[in-house]
């Protein structure tokens, strides 16, 4: 660490990263605002000479995203708050409430984390095509809605919060709802934030899924979509691929710069502590 | 309150009832009970109908033979066991998985902990760094595999811009069953060493450094004290880390569907891939569910493997 000859070269190796992590994301943004002849040419256009939106708009002639878009904003709002409403109401119960053989439920609960969800796919498959669900908002927000990871996350963090705060509200007479609407959550805040995040960054980005509970193109979300319209161009139109890739990328980038701080607290501590 | 208060927290109802026995406190807890089912039992009946009962419903499905069109299962015994057990072709698949595997575990293991150890210096902009070698990891991983689709083009593909001042070809990186599987480990470390990163620096950070500083008074070196001193006391994350990328990568489909369908050939189908090939194209409902029971029974002996070593750990601490 004293020797000097060593802190230059860790900036180049610092940059070299930087520039390995951010150069497809630029290549991307780049391509989707390029103009087909500066993607078309060798040696590459490094910058687009002229901007266009041209790009996007052919995507969605070529795919209805707008469609997409709605679904995957559907599902990724009505899934997350589902999944949080299981994963809050839960960790409360075992966290506040009495009820026989509460371990041994505790246990399967979090057990549910140790099946993996590519093994339960044909199964899930043919139950919703049982209950008539396949195609549906339904078939598609509701077998993942069941909450463990988050629902332990909850229960660790309402555990750790000061015992008198709860008791006096009970004292005065708070039934369980309001305590936990009034006291708990709002006490909880930071990591409900991290949960509700993380939760919705996973249904967003939900491929396999989607991609086989659907099977018409209004259905679709915008990752499955994604496929498709990479199916249908036949990578001979980056710019269009490219366009609606950044549709697709967006709002996630979005939400990291904003709540970054979130996702990460919560990752690390799921990995420290868990 | 101390932290061993924790486990024996209890409602304050229940301090309250030393002398027990009277109707009032009898009603007050069913009155319990019945908020601690109802609150639980969305959750626990959507976790037991998706998550449990396919296990169940796999086992029985991997005893039949069933297109999903006919009304009913054919049972043909331990029939698709013996097939897939003894067909090369699901050894080679399985050959795939592990090299695949392997390679992304070996891969996110040692850059994720060196770029850690840079994120540890006190360089200017390291936060800023560390972010963007993060992003990756919540991206989606059907956009990321299309951004690398075209990097990876021959034609035009920035690849190409990089590796021909060099005088080399570029190969036709998914096109090419030599070059295919090495281009999805390139795109699954791109999209999570970040991750890894992110956990070892957090591990890094929480090393008492006591001992490190008595070590170079001693005369240990950089690589010395790295090797003896941070990496032994690092061991626990390092496995965590270990689990979960295997646990991980056994399931990596988004990547592997936009890339490569499982092609070219069967040079990149997994065992995740053939799960859904088996299931979702060719329509054999018996082969995907046994394949599937294949998957659930070695993650389970992984992640029996992880809670032994952990329970360990916390006894000897």
């Amino acid at each position: 660490m004293s020797r000097l000859g060593t802190r230059p070269l860790q900036y180049v190796v610092l940059v070299g990263v930087a520039a390995i992590f951010l150069a497809p994301l630029y290549w991307l943004i780049s391509t989707a605002l390029k103009q087909p002849a500066d993607i078309y040419q060798w040696p590459p256009a490094w910058w687009p000479h002229d901007l266009t939106w041209e790009n996007f708009s052919l995507a969605w002639k070529a795919a209805p995203f707008d469609r997409f878009f709605l679904n995957s904003t559907i599902i990724t709002v009505v899934g997350t708050a589902a999944k949080v409403a299981n994963a809050v109401l839960t960790a409360y119960a075992f966290a506040y409430l009495r009820f026989p053989f509460k371990k041994v439920l505790f246990t399967l609960v979090l057990g549910a984390m140790m099946v993996p969800g590519h093994v339960t796919l044909l199964p899930n498959y043919l139950t919703v095509a049982s209950l008539g669900w396949i195609n549906t908002y339904a078939g598609l927000i509701v077998p993942g809605i069941g909450s463990a990871f988050a629902t332990f996350l909850m229960r660790q963090h309402f555990l750790t919060l000061p015992s008198e705060v709860t008791d006096a509200a009970a004292v005065d007479g708070a039934g369980h709802l309001r305590t936990l609407w009034r006291v708990v959550l709002p006490m909880s805040q930071p990591m409900l934030i991290t949960v509700v995040v993380i939760t919705a960054v996973e249904e967003w980005n939900n491929f396999v899924w989607p991609l086989i509970v659907t099977n018409t193109a209004d259905m679709r979300t915008l990752p499955v979509g994604l496929l498709i319209l990479k199916d249908e161009e036949g990578l001979a139109n980056w710019g269009t691929i490219m366009a609606g890739t950044l549709l697709v990328l967006a709002p996630m980038l979005l939400i990291f710069l904003v709540a970054q701080r979130y996702i990460v607290g919560g990752i690390t501590q799921g990995a420290l502590k868990g | 309150m101390t932290a061993l208060d924790l486990p024996v927290r209890t409602h304050p109802d229940e301090r309250r009832q030393v002398a027990s026995g009277n109707q009032e406190q009898r009603r007050r807890r069913r009155r319990e009970y019945r908020l601690f089912a109802l609150l639980v039992a969305p959750n626990l009946l959507v976790i037991a109908v998706f998550a449990y009962w396919p296990i169940l419903y796999n086992a029985f499905l991997s005893l039949t033979d069933w297109n999903m069109i006919a009304a009913r299962p054919t049972f043909v015994g331990l029939t698709n066991y013996a097939n897939i057990l003894t067909d090369p072709a699901f050894h080679k698949t399985l050959w795939i998985t592990l090299v695949f595997t392997g390679l992304i575990v070996a891969g996110s293991l040692v850059i994720g902990l060196a770029l850690a150890l840079l994120f540890n210096q006190p360089l200017k902009g390291r936060g800023v760094v560390r972010t963007i070698s993060f992003a990756p990891h919540i991206l989606s991983g059907a956009a990321v595999a299309t951004i690398w689709l075209f990097i990876f083009d021959p034609g035009y593909g920035l690849l190409r811009a990089l590796i021909e001042p060099f005088g080399a070809e570029p190969p036709d990186w998914m096109n090419n069953s030599d070059w295919a599987l090495p281009g999805l480990v390139i795109v699954y470390l791109w999209k999570n060493v970040g991750f890894t990163a992110l956990i070892y620096l957090a591990g890094l950070q929480g090393l008492p450094k006591e001992l490190d500083e008595a070590a170079a008074i001693d005369g240990a070196g950089t690589w010395t004290r790295f090797r003896r001193i941070k990496l032994p006391l690092l061991a626990p994350i390092t496995f965590f880390l270990l689990i979960t990328t295997v646990i991980g990568t056994f399931q990596a489909f988004d990547v592997i569907a936009v890339m490569t369908g499982g092609g070219p050939g069967d040079a990149t189908t997994t065992l995740s891939w053939s799960i859904y090939n088996e299931g979702f194209q060719a329509f054999n409902a018996g082969r995907a569910a046994t394949l599937s029971i294949i998957m659930f029974v070695i993650l389970l002996i992984v992640t029996a493997v992880q809670a032994r070593v952990m329970e360990r750990r916390v006894h000897y601490k």
